[in-house]
């Protein structure tokens, strides 16, 4: 991830204090790459965009895109937007009403110089590749919210831009369009060429569409790293919930049995994992991680399994027993909230249901490998012994 | 208050929804509608109509209408010029000084306009503040001037046009600026071909309040301008005289400014005159 010198790539510390809430993040983006920022609303993504496009100015850090400085207050430097080349798809497209759709589109092209002419041939190739010539004559109150999606994206490609921002790009669409408008994206961006980033707070939508997640939670960055990391080691438990995953703090106690004592009451033992594709981390279990150590552990609902009364031998590692809290109908699945030490939410069949007999109330023993059982070294907490 | 309505009453499916009017805010209503409208009725019923087409042929009521347009279109034309800045510069500007600014410009609204008369003549009169230096360097005289009489139009009209343009621009989304901003576009071209196209509209509407407001103006003309034959002598200006004169071509006149003025209303009506619609 260097982007010093006169690489490509995004390189930016951005710090922006507005009252009493502040962003302080460090965002790199190789040429090419596709980073997703992922957090809360008002954890600063939207700022973050803003600051990157020069609509907002920087409090204090950096903004340099290949060895150009863009924004730097310390050296009293600051490039305003109109001259930076960055694309931006707003989340709400804001496209010029009062233009056609070609127009729109042939803006860029336009107050770069070229003749109404060129940027109108220009703007119908770049239709032409998000699949909406047909609609070029139309002005955007005629447009379906993906067309309006898609003539955004080319808007912004035909400006020939060197950064690439996407505000909640899929966010103002309709379940089937954001399937269909999803994977285009995907295309365009890896066609793009240049750092694209983009700003959702639908996990799904950063797993699909990025090459690396950036996690922003009240203004800081909590995590940076490949999907499938943040996907399988969430480092707070809002990633964690996003993932669909039971999320633990505790404390490493046993070096040996890999036993977590969890701070919400009860212990978990977990076992090796290899992430593929992931970026080399320490692997848990196996590193120097000593007693004492603060540590994250993950289980997926399904990997707990629930028993009318206690498992006998040879049973998994973790077994505890709850009591059923909740229980939530999902599309292929049951989900059921146990409480207990620790307490989890378990998947079920259907079937399972009504052979356990569950309801509101009724006692449970709960399981669950260690091998499923997934404990990291918790990131944001030091000291931690490497 | 109303008889409470019944089954059988006849008025029942024209009644307005909402309660009743109670009488003390009918009847006063219905004597301003009649007060508004009087003038109005009694403007085409002692129309000289016969006479209509000898009177508004005559050479002083065409030179007088001539002139009128000239001077209320050149108006017009000066107030879009330095009115869309001045609104764009209100629109965009908060703060003490924005406020003072936009008083100053609301001002001649209200101002009688006499007083502005004679205000441009204290300022752009032969030995006003300014008006001594365009004398002795450019040999330039405005009062009693065609020119004169543009100048005096404008300062009275260029306010409506202002306070129209500023509404839409300070409504205008933000928005689409940045996102030009974005495409590459410098300030004076977003506003070029985003902002302004966006408050088109609304131009037209202010540009037509404006005009209507100069080709009426009387005081401010007068005053500053006098009142020349076929130089600073506008319609109203001939209407006053004509009244002392020859009534029947005063009358005659008028028709012909009541005329303009309900195209104009024509021309706003559907931007003004229902309520809901933004301008």
């Amino acid at each position: 991830m260097t982007t010093a010198g006169g690489a490509p790539g995004l390189a930016a510390h951005l710090v922006v204090q507005r009252g009493r809430f502040a962003l302080d993040a460090e965002v790199t983006v190789e040429a090419g790459e596709v980073l997703a920022v992922l957090g809360p609303n008002g954890a600063g993504k939207t700022t973050m965009l803003r600051a990157l496009a020069g609509l907002e100015a920087l409090t204090s850090g950096r903004v340099v895109l290949g060895g150009d400085v863009w924004d730097e207050p310390a050296a009293g430097r600051f490039v305003p937007t109109v001259d930076r080349a960055v694309g931006v798809v707003f989340q709400d497209y804001r496209l010029f009403p009062h233009l056609s759709v070609v127009d729109n589109v042939a803006f860029g092209p336009r107050v770069r110089g070229e003749r109404r002419a060129a940027a109108r041939r220009e703007a119908l190739a770049w239709l032409d590749r998000v699949g909406l010539a047909d609609v070029a004559r139309r002005v955007p109150g005629e447009l379906s919210g993906g067309q309006a999606q898609r003539v955004a994206l080319a808007r912004a490609l035909a400006a020939r831009p060197r950064l690439l921002l996407l505000d909640e790009p899929l966010a103002a669409l309709d379940a089937r369009t954001r399937l269909d408008v999803r994977s285009e994206l995907r295309t365009h961006l890896a066609a793009f060429g240049g750092p694209s980033l983009i700003v959702t707070h639908d996990p799904l939508e950063a797993l699909v569409l990025a090459d690396r997640i950036l996690v922003l939670e009240a203004g800081r960055v909590v995590q940076d790293g490949p999907p499938g990391l943040v996907a399988r080691r969430p480092a707070t438990e809002y990633v964690a919930r996003l993932m669909h995953l039971n999320f633990f703090t505790g404390v490493l106690t046993d070096r040996d049995t890999r036993r977590v004592d969890l701070d919400s009451g009860g212990a978990l033992h977990a076992a090796a994992h290899d992430l593929p594709g992931a970026e080399p981390v320490p692997p848990e279990g196996e590193v120097d991680v000593l007693p004492g150590a603060r540590m994250l552990v993950v289980v997926a609902p399904s990997a707990i399994a629930l028993h009318p009364r206690e498992p006998g031998a040879g049973s998994p590692r973790n077994v505890w027993r709850g009591t059923v809290t909740g229980i939530e109908l999902l599309t292929d699945r049951v989900r059921v909230a146990v409480e207990g030490r620790p307490s989890a939410l378990v998947d079920v069949t259907p079937a399972a249901v009504a052979d356990l007999d569950l309801a509101a109330g009724r006692p449970v023993w709960l399981s669950a490998k260690a091998t499923e059982v997934v404990a990291y070294p918790d990131p944001g907490r030091a000291p931690l012994v490497l | 208050m109303r008889a409470p309505p019944t089954r059988t009453s006849p008025d029942r499916a024209r009644a307005p929804a909402g309660p009743g009017t109670p009488w003390v805010l009918g009847v006063p209503a219905a004597v301003a509608v009649a007060f508004l409208g009087l003038p109005l009725l009694a403007l085409v019923v002692r129309a000289p109509w016969q006479d209509l087409p000898r009177l508004l042929t005559s050479s002083g009521a065409i030179a007088a209408l001539r002139l009128s347009l000239v001077c209320a279109t050149s108006a017009t034309a000066v107030s879009v010029l330095l009115g869309v800045p001045l609104a764009w510069l209100l629109a965009r500007t908060t703060g003490r000084a924005a406020g003072l600014l936009r008083a100053l410009v609301t001002l001649p609204l209200v101002f009688p306009p006499v007083v502005g008369g004679v205000g441009l003549l204290m300022a752009l009169g032969r030995t006003g503040l300014v008006g001594r230096y365009l004398d002795a360097w450019f040999g330039l005289t405005l009062p009693f001037t065609t020119a004169g009489v543009v100048v005096a139009e404008t300062f009275v009209a260029m306010p409506f046009l202002v306070v129209t343009v500023e509404g839409a621009l300070r409504s205008a989304d933000r928005g689409l600026e940045e996102a030009a901003a974005t495409l590459g576009s410098r300030p004076f071209t977003t506003f070029r071909r985003v902002t302004l196209p966006l408050v088109a509209p609304s131009l037209l509407a202010g540009g037509v309040l404006c005009w209507a407001r100069a080709l009426g103006e009387f005081g401010a003309t007068v005053t500053f301008a006098g009142n020349l034959p076929e130089t600073t002598q506008t319609m109203p200006l001939a209407v006053y005289l004509a009244l002392e004169s020859d009534p029947d071509a005063a009358v005659a006149l008028s028709l012909v400014l009541f005329a303009v003025s309900v195209a104009v209303l024509a021309l706003l009506r559907d931007r003004w005159l229902r309520p809901g619609r933004a301008a």
